[in-house]
């Protein structure tokens, strides 16, 4: 046995030496695949943390949590539940976002009963300089994160928006609290004062007695509380928040694994022609007593030392990516999912040995099949030449192929689980393994329809890749696979881009849009700011935009309820509607246009009834039609202006489009609207031009991590096309010995190669093409439609596609080239004299 | 005024004409009380508080001291908000058991402002709640209904004896400036009945109580370091409540005090009649504050003994009202006689009250 082990040591040990290079691109791509997925995973971790955190600071340890509508809900429900037998105490908050108003951004507010929310949650109490600070009407204490953030320190001043008139606050100290996120807590009768918000409560936390029974509670309060009011175990807040983000990250994790997938793809392709070229050398081993059981193990074994490495490494890429990305992206990558979440990272153990463990596994189970195969093979035959044929024929069965695709193609048109696209991924998965497992097939057909060239060196190539479809149908694979997902991924981000583009044109038809503050809850422009903005001259029309929100789900988040004038018989003037639109009839109750992810979310179909709750009433609303809105995920509901107006007596408007006269310019208008109304220069003026900079600007951003992934998939491929080739092309030394023999210059050699490796990435990539089209659908039309509810148009870029694929066949054709150069430096005898 | 730390609670550590908005408090100037309505708030007045303190003693024989206190105050915050969360009436309730067998006190809190019917102290005569705990004057008897972290009591104080106006009719001087003063009366000798909760049974009770109500607008004088208070009901159905106020090296800046004897005739000291001599000291472990927690007081040509029910009745409420202080149960003897029980109250012992 020792002596076994000693040879196998050698045998190893001269193919690792040999293909350095390419076990180092192995190690390179299982090591690209770990960093991505574990970074993906850190840096989601750390924002899940911090928000957790966060929230647990501010839910403190109540036992129940009444949420309702950002507007608030009446403050006699805290009376009802202070009374409840099982409460021990209730403490009421009033929260807003305040729009800053010396700096950009804006500043969560939580405005806090000190002595009701002090046994609950003692970390939003602060330490003011005297008792009093707390309950003072002109005092705030930050948190940390805002503190440093807003670069103040207790005496400064924080000077928020309301309307558009700034209110100053004194910093009367800093919570102790350390991860709260950047919020603020001032006194509760001093944010229903300054907010408007008299009357008003947009939470209540409750302590129950010792004894009492939350969940009894929680299901006897759901019957009785107003509509749009929720209760809930804190913990379903974090659900609520994470809930947005969380087919965003599934997203980016199986991108992850799919860079796994196609590292483990470039290990099978270097396991089996290094293999291949071992065959005697094993099958020696094999006469010499080791077994096959042996043999096979420490052929996977290398696969393992190889898939190690890469993960080790990964491990330490990706923490050192998601070290990057969090600097400067944030914890969210750019997508806006955390606002205001400052995140640390951690190492995440477990994540570490699960993508360690992928890593690892996606090695091995690449040098599975290539190990078998040669612990299979019967020695006696392997020690001759020209065996190497054999080891691949077990790929060419269509069957397994084929039922891989039917299955692909069925899971395609299953709906999402728990809402995330199971099935979506399952899909893409068959349709690639299958088409791999065809491409021995596929590429015999292909390369049979291809016209013989007229010069030997092409003829030649055609004639060897004919003859021998095994050998390419390896290196086949790793262009299929990194194509396809390439391709894939390219026409999905450009069809969501034109979309996003053609949405913008859609959405934005004014001239001029004036914008007091979307996100916060603060800053608003009046109705007798907008009589005086109408009154501008050059001023033809305007058309106010209110922005609310209301919850409809306590699991999910919040869903916003926009207001402004829509003409019910033809609303795609004002909006992107999608599909067929409803004309209200007399009989119907008031019309609400819904987004494309609430009429998924939420099963609202034009011409079905529904109830929103607004004002604490549940009123009915005829959906009229569905729109498109990329701006929020989370679902947004269109009402008319009036019926907002007459439902709630909120005339207020978050932004408004302005129409000028044909003479009016739009410098002098800008000028003219911001010094029409006090604090105008609080206002936010932007051209339709500059807000679609702005948005694909942030598109291009939040797609930042697929572009990066899109470019590893590029690399894995190459990675994988030079190695496969360069392996084939050793493989065939003696080839080429007898070709120089029978008198080919080394230059026709050359060119062989070069059409070979033409020959095969012109193969690949049609077929990869092919493939990415038909995954890209699934990506459009079920991965993101079942993640994000997002509708789009498909765009093929043709100019970017076709200039990907001649870089592709130029860079395999070269290094075909370059492999064959190497491959010729050895003597042409020697070559030839190797094993007869 | 005596009593009570709260007023120098986590409000009075402000100075107040600085910090809070001009509000224009009424001066406390002499005037006659009217009951029932001088039973209720006055919320117009910067601090307000009903202090009961008493003995009781279980049917086995268990001697217990109990205390129970509602501050009310006004910080001059919010005065004009809309808002029904408005802080511009404070209300704090504290009490104490104090329990010899353990030679501990059990004691609780509640801070709240008042609004929403959940917290409230009323016009028109004794009742006032915060949240679940309340005192209130049904008909001729006050009850006090407070369930703690671990002790409960509900208890009826039924008074046996006329009201004792403090100084002039009700007027009573805490310094030497004719403002630092508030209103104050007295319920000596209440006679009480109920349950008292300590370790889970509520167990029935009966015994004597003492309860002050007194609101006023100025605070103490700016050399004040604390006061030492006493309220006794005598063995012999007299009562005695006597005060000094310290300064900051110890020596007494005011002082004064009531005798109503057991006939009904009532005698007002000036302050050279009223004297505190320490004649014990006692060191808290928690705190390291040392309290003369055993006196010899002299009340004109009256000479007692004060002896704690036990030496352990500190009260650190550091983290509510941000002070620490003595509030106890005591004894008065004289001639190794037992001549009345009563609560002493010892502040500014820790830090100086600053109000």
């Amino acid at each position: 046995m020792r002596s076994h082990v000693t040879s196998w040591g050698a045998v190893t040990g001269g193919a690792f030496r040999a293909n350095a290079g390419r076990l180092a691109l192995s190690v390179a791509a299982i090591a690209l695949g770990v960093a991505l997925g574990y970074a993906v995973q850190l840096i989601n971790q750390a924002a899940v943390n911090e928000l957790s955190a966060g929230l647990a600071t501010v839910a403190g340890d109540a036992d129940l949590e009444i949420r309702g509508p950002r507007a608030g809900f009446d403050e006699q429900l805290f009376v009802q539940l202070a009374g409840e037998s099982e409460v021990a105490l209730a403490s009421p908050v009033v929260e807003v976002d305040a729009k800053l108003a010396r700096e950009s951004g804006e500043l969560r507010i939580l405005g806090i009963d000190v002595f009701r929310a002090g046994p609950i949650q003692p970390g939003l109490i602060g330490e003011g300089e005297d008792g009093l600070d707390t309950l003072r009407p002109d005092t705030i204490f930050l948190s940390t994160s805002a503190a440093e953030a807003l670069r103040v320190r207790r005496g400064d001043t924080v000077d928020v928006l309301v309307g558009l008139s700034p209110v100053e606050l004194r910093v009367a100290g800093v919570l102790s609290a350390q991860a709260t996120g950047r919020l603020a807590v001032m006194d509760i009768a001093a944010a229903q004062d300054r907010f408007g918000r008299t009357g008003r409560l947009t939470r209540i936390d409750l302590r129950l007695r010792p004894g009492a029974d939350a969940d009894a509670l929680k299901q006897r309060l759901r019957a009785t509380l107003p509509p749009g009011v929720a209760v809930e175990k804190p913990q379903a807040s974090l659900r609520a928040a994470t809930s947005l983000s969380r087919a965003y990250r599934v997203n980016l994790n199986v991108l992850a694994l799919v860079a796994l997938f196609t590292g483990g793809l470039l290990v099978f392709s270097t396991q089996a022609l290094a293999i291949v070229r071992r065959r005697t050398q094993l099958a020696l081993l094999r006469v010499l007593g080791m077994t096959r059981r042996d043999l096979a193990r420490k052929l996977v074994a290398e696969g393992a030392i190889v898939g190690a490495a890469g993960a080790a490494l990964g491990l330490a890429a990706g923490y050192a990516l998601a070290a990057v990305a969090v600097r400067f992206f944030g914890s969210d990558l750019g997508a806006g999912y955390f606002r205001g979440v400052e995140p640390r990272l951690g190492v995440e153990p477990w994540a570490a040995f699960l993508f360690f463990a992928l890593g690892v596994g996606a090695a091995v189970l690449g040098s599975l099949a290539p190990a078998l195969e040669a612990a299979r093979a019967q020695p006696g035959s392997a020690l001759k030449a020209g065996d190497e044929q054999r080891a691949l024929e077990r790929l060419r069965t269509p069957w397994p192929g084929i039922a891989l695709w039917l299955a692909g193609l069925g899971a395609s048109f299953l709906p999402p689980v728990r809402g995330l696209p199971v099935f979506g991924y399952v899909a893409i998965a068959c349709l690639l393994v299958g088409t791999i497992m065809l491409m021995p097939r596929v590429a015999h057909a292909l390369l049979r329809a291809a016209p013989r060239p007229r010069a030997v060196p092409g003829a030649l190539a055609l004639d060897q890749l004919r003859g021998a479809p095994g050998q390419a149908s390896v290196s086949l694979a790793a262009v299929v696979a990194s194509v396809s997902l390439m391709v894939s991924m390219a026409i999905m981000v450009a069809s969501f881009r034109q979309s996003v583009d053609d949405w913008l044109d859609r959405v934005l038809p004014a001239d001029l849009y004036v914008r007091a503050s979307m996100s916060t809850d603060t800053a608003y422009l009046s109705p007798a700011d907008l009589d005086r903005l109408a009154a501008v001259p050059g001023v033809r029309r305007i058309e106010p935009l209110r922005a609310q929100q209301i919850l409809l789900d306590p699991d999910r988040a919040s869903v916003a309820l926009l207001a402004k004038p829509v003409d019910a018989t033809d609303p795609t003037k004002q909006l992107p509607i999608v599909g067929t639109f409803v004309v209200p009839g007399s009989d119907d109750p008031p019309p609400a246009w819904v987004t494309e992810p609430m009429a998924d979310i939420y099963g609202f179909t034009p011409g079905s009834r529904i109830e929103l709750p607004i004002a604490g009433r549940r009123v009915p609303f005829l959906v009229a039609g569905v729109w498109r809105d990329y701006a929020r995920q989370q679902g947004a509901v269109m009402i008319g202006r009036d019926t907002l107006v007459s439902l709630t007596g909120d005339a207020n408007a978050n932004a408004v489009a302005f129409w000028l006269a044909p003479d009016a310019t739009l410098d002098a208008v800008s000028r003219a609207l911001v010094a029409a109304i006090p604090g105008g220069g609080h206002l936010e003026v932007a051209t339709p031009g500059e807000i679609r900079d702005v948005s694909l600007t942030v598109f291009d951003r939040t797609f930042a991590v697929t572009y990066a992934l899109e470019a590893a998939a590029v690399l894995i491929g190459l990675f994988g096309l030079s190695s496969s080739f360069g392996a084939l092309v050793l493989a065939r030394r003696r080839e080429f010995g007898v070709l120089r023999h029978l008198g080919m210059t080394r230059r026709q050699v050359g060119a062989m190669l070069a059409a070979e490796g033409f020959a095969v990435s012109a193969v690949g990539l049609a077929v990869g093409l092919a493939i990415g089209w038909l995954i890209s659908l699934i990506l459009i039309y079920v991965v993101n439609r079942q993640s994000f509810h997002w509708g789009m148009e498909l765009h093929v870029p043709w100019i970017g596609l076709g200039i990907l694929g001649a870089a592709l066949l130029a860079l395999a054709t070269l290094t075909a080239l370059v492999s064959g150069r190497r491959a010729m430096s050895v003597d042409v005898v020697r070559a030839v004299k190797d094993d007869w | 005024m005596k009593r009570r730390a709260f007023l120098a609670a986590p409000l009075a550590l402000l100075a107040p004409e600085l910090r809070a908005e001009p509000v224009a408090y009424p001066l406390v100037e002499p005037r006659a009380l009217a009951f029932p309505r001088d039973h209720g708030s006055h919320p117009e007045y910067r601090t307000e508080w009903w202090y009961l303190t008493g003995w009781v003693r279980d049917a086995a024989g268990n001697d217990f001291g109990v205390q129970v206190t509602f501050f009310r105050n006004r910080p001059g915050l919010a005065e004009s908000s809309a808002s029904a969360f408005a802080p511009r009436q404070l209300l704090f309730a504290h009490a104490a058991v104090a329990d010899p067998r353990h030679q501990r006190l059990r004691h609780d809190q509640r801070a709240r402002r008042a609004g929403f019917g959940l917290v409230t102290a009323s016009e028109a005569t004794t009742d006032v709640r915060v949240d679940d705990w309340s005192l209130r004057l049904d008909g001729e008897v006050y009850r006090a209904d407070v369930t703690g972290r671990d002790f409960a009591l509900k208890l009826a104080f039924k008074p046996t004896q006329p009201i004792l106006l403090q100084g002039d009719r009700g007027y009573s001087r805490k310094g030497p400036d004719r403002a630092q003063a508030s209103f104050y009366y007295t319920r000596p000798h209440l006679a009480v009945t109920g349950t008292l909760d300590v370790d889970g049974t509520a167990r029935s009770v009966t015994g004597s109580a003492w309860l002050d109500h007194e609101w006023s607008s100025e605070v103490l004088s700016r050399d004040a370091q604390g006061w030492d208070w006493v309220g006794l009901n005598l063995a012999d159905g007299g009562a005695l409540m006597a005060f000094r106020i310290r300064g900051k090296s110890g020596e007494t800046v005011w002082a004064g005090g009531t005798l109503r004897d057991a006939a009904g005739s009532v005698r007002t000291f000036p302050p050279d009649d009223i004297e505190f001599a320490p004649t014990r000291r006692w060191r808290s472990s928690r705190t390291g504050v040392e309290y003369p927690t055993a006196f010899r007081l002299r009340a004109g040509a009256l000479s007692l003994s004060i002896e704690p029910l036990m030496d352990d009745q500190e009260l650190d409420s550091r983290a509510s009202v941000g002070t620490v202080y003595w509030e106890g149960a005591v004894r008065a003897i004289a001639d190794g006689r037992e001549m009345g029980r009563g609560y002493l109250e010892l502040t500014g012992y820790w830090r100086p009250l600053k109000l």
